[in-house]
């Protein structure tokens, strides 16, 4: 035994005269100090790699069977759903990661509203998790169009189209996306290469520089308190634990329960009653015939309902311009939110009620735009939709100033538990 | 032999050139790369005009023909279908006189098309560019404006009369596109070609 782990240990050795292996060892787990109390909510950045590698997994062993062809693409689904070993299973874990994807995302995502883990100096971190999201929205969005079914092709066509809303160069643009007059076999094409080489790359880049820029600010906490201010005597913070053995233990329970429920998805409902597979997508594409109803998956419905509850012209711009403006917007805005916040401290426990009662105002209002943007239109829905668009800008646009008038509780030095 | 002193004024030049000549070749260089996005010739020369038969075409009925991968519809329209046309408040289209459409000049009139009878449009809505539906009923229930049948758009509610005229406070901007076409027969036109534009 002995003998064994002396060779080992020779061979890291061997390996560290090489190559800095101990030294990302130390940097990035055994001696990166992250504070101890994190809760619940500090899951789902690790849940989000473990999606990614789920994902980029499933999606190697999809492409050796998948055809990107607008006359095969459909079929050659089906054939890894009925006649590929497996195959079945295989692809129902691509199409659930995509959901947990957002999932996970969208959680953790909120964790930040929570704590305040934009806040300075943590800017940088937060507009390279925007990057990550924005990447991931177009990887779903072209994933979406490989299975060539009805809602892959309406999806997509009113997508690009809203490209063409931009005054001038808009028409021009969206036949640049769709390399032919409408959605064909050449977009199928470019989008399948987009979705498996360039998009993963450039996930997998900004992962890299996300925790590289994590790692060198230190992770936020709960209390939104800064873990470094009390070192102890060997310079490690006081209220830090180093990432292994504690939240590398913590993490796999998590990830653990992260997978059954992934599991029980994948066996018992992948197809979530329409929300992660929709009904009309297992129909080939018909581009002479929109389907009844289309809606996009559930994770982009909030932005297409801030789309479509524009339907007024302002400024002699046209009401569909306005629609893309807004949705762009909506996303955008969001790497503001360092700039825009203006409270004295981070997190949730010690802001006063006008932050808590706008972040819940904000909540429940995304929530019913996602709700709305898969239901069809009415009168009455657009007018709440419209509604919900304004106080999801308000809650940004307001937040430089009632963030200052909250009234905020004294910050802990320390963590608490 | 040289000395082993360092020149900045020498380095700078290096620099400079060889960024800017750098510059210029990526810049190049990135021109196929981004023209390879355009269409195809091949994408470009699907565009050829289709012939339909409209002998079995019944009244208040549609067919729909694919015409450079798009759908096009024919309607026949019936008289109170046409009549119709004419009865609405001025606030309740958007673009009545077809101003800022597009239609070949032959279909600028209050039915957009040659014949009153046929309509012929790009089944494309004028918003996003799904495919509208048709409610040729008169008076469709729900549809929350006056209505003398038209298209339902399902993805964003927009809605169109039947001359494929677009209605207020709905999202699409302009009316439904009239194609080039011209009637060879009485019961065959053609799409893509019109005596205007001999494609």
């Amino acid at each position: 035994m002995n003998a064994i782990v002396k060779q080992l240990t020779g061979l890291r050795d061997w390996v560290d005269d090489r190559f800095p292996l101990m030294k990302l060892w130390n940097e990035h787990l055994a001696q990166y100090y992250a504070p101890k109390n994190f809760n619940f909510w500090y899951y789902f950045g690790v849940l989000a790699l473990v999606v990614f590698v789920i994902q980029i997994l499933t999606g190697i062993w999809l492409v050796m069977n998948y055809k990107p062809d607008a006359a095969e693409a459909f079929a050659s689904v089906e054939y890894i759903m009925r006649d590929v070993e497996w195959g079945w299973l295989i692809r129902y874990m691509h199409s659930t990661g995509a959901s947990a994807f957002f999932v996970v995302v969208y959680l953790h995502m909120f964790r930040a509203l929570l704590y305040g883990s934009y806040q300075k100096p943590r800017e940088l971190l937060w507009i390279l998790g925007m990057l990550l999201y924005l990447s991931l929205m177009a990887e779903a969005f072209m994933g979406y169009l490989l299975p060539w079914g009805q809602m892959s092709f309406w999806g997509a066509q009113v997508i690009i189209s809203l490209f063409g809303a931009i005054p001038f160069v808009g028409e021009a643009l969206s036949t640049l996306i769709r390399g032919d007059y409408v959605v064909s076999d050449i977009t199928l094409n470019r989008f399948f290469s987009l979705h498996v080489i360039a998009l993963p790359f450039a996930i997998a880049g900004l992962v890299v520089l996300h925790i590289i820029a994590l790692h060198e600010v230190g992770s936020n906490n709960p209390d939104g308190v800064e873990i470094k201010k009390h070192k102890g005597a060997d310079g490690k913070p006081l209220d830090g634990i180093p990432f292994h053995p504690y939240y590398t233990v913590k993490d796999s329970v998590g990830i653990v329960v992260f997978l059954m429920l992934f599991s029980i998805v994948v066996f018992f409902a992948p197809e979530m009653g329409g929300y992660f597979l929709e009904a009309n997508n297992f129909i080939p594409a018909d581009p002479l015939k929109t389907p009844e109803h289309i809606a996009p998956v559930w994770y982009f419905t909030p932005y297409y309902s801030i789309l479509r509850a524009n339907t007024v012209n302002f400024f002699w711009l046209d009401a569909k311009l306005w629609g893309v403006v807004f949705m762009g917007l909506g996303v955008m805005i969001l790497f503001l939110l360092p700039w825009l916040d203006k409270s004295e401290v981070r997190s949730i426990r010690y802001r006063g009620k006008i932050y808590k009662t706008a972040l819940g105002i904000f909540v429940v209002s995304f929530l019913i735009l996602g709700y709305l943007g898969i239901l069809p239109p009415t009168p009455g829905r657009t007018l709440v939709a419209q509604i919900c668009t304004v106080i999801y800008f308000l809650f940004f646009l307001l937040m430089p100033i009632y963030s200052k008038l909250d009234k905020t509780l004294p910050v802990p030095d320390r963590v608490t538990h | 032999m040289t000395d082993n002193t360092v020149d900045p004024r020498r380095r700078r030049f290096l620099t400079g050139t060889a960024t800017v000549i750098g510059g210029i070749g990526a810049g190049f260089a990135a021109v196929p790369f981004i023209s390879s996005f355009q269409p195809s010739a091949r994408a470009k020369a699907i565009g050829a005009p289709v012939e339909v038969d409209i002998s079995k075409l019944e009244p208040s009925q549609r067919i729909i023909q694919k015409w450079r991968g798009k759908p096009v519809w024919i309607v026949r329209r019936t008289p109170e279908m046409i009549e119709g046309l004419k009865g609405f408040a001025p606030e309740v289209l958007r673009d009545p006189e077809s101003d800022k459409s597009a239609q070949p000049g032959y279909a600028k009139n209050a039915w957009r098309s040659e014949n009153p009878e046929y309509l012929v449009l790009v089944g494309v809505c004028t918003h996003l560019g799904c495919s509208p539906s048709f409610v040729p009923e008169m008076d469709a229930a729900g549809m929350g404006s006056p209505w003398n049948g038209g298209f339902f758009c399902p993805c964003h509610g927009s809605k169109f009369d039947l001359a494929g005229r677009v209605y207020m406070g709905v999202p699409a901007p302009a009316n439904m596109e009239v194609p080039p076409y011209q009637f060879l027969t009485e019961t065959r036109l053609v799409i893509g070609i019109d005596k205007e534009n001999a494609a």
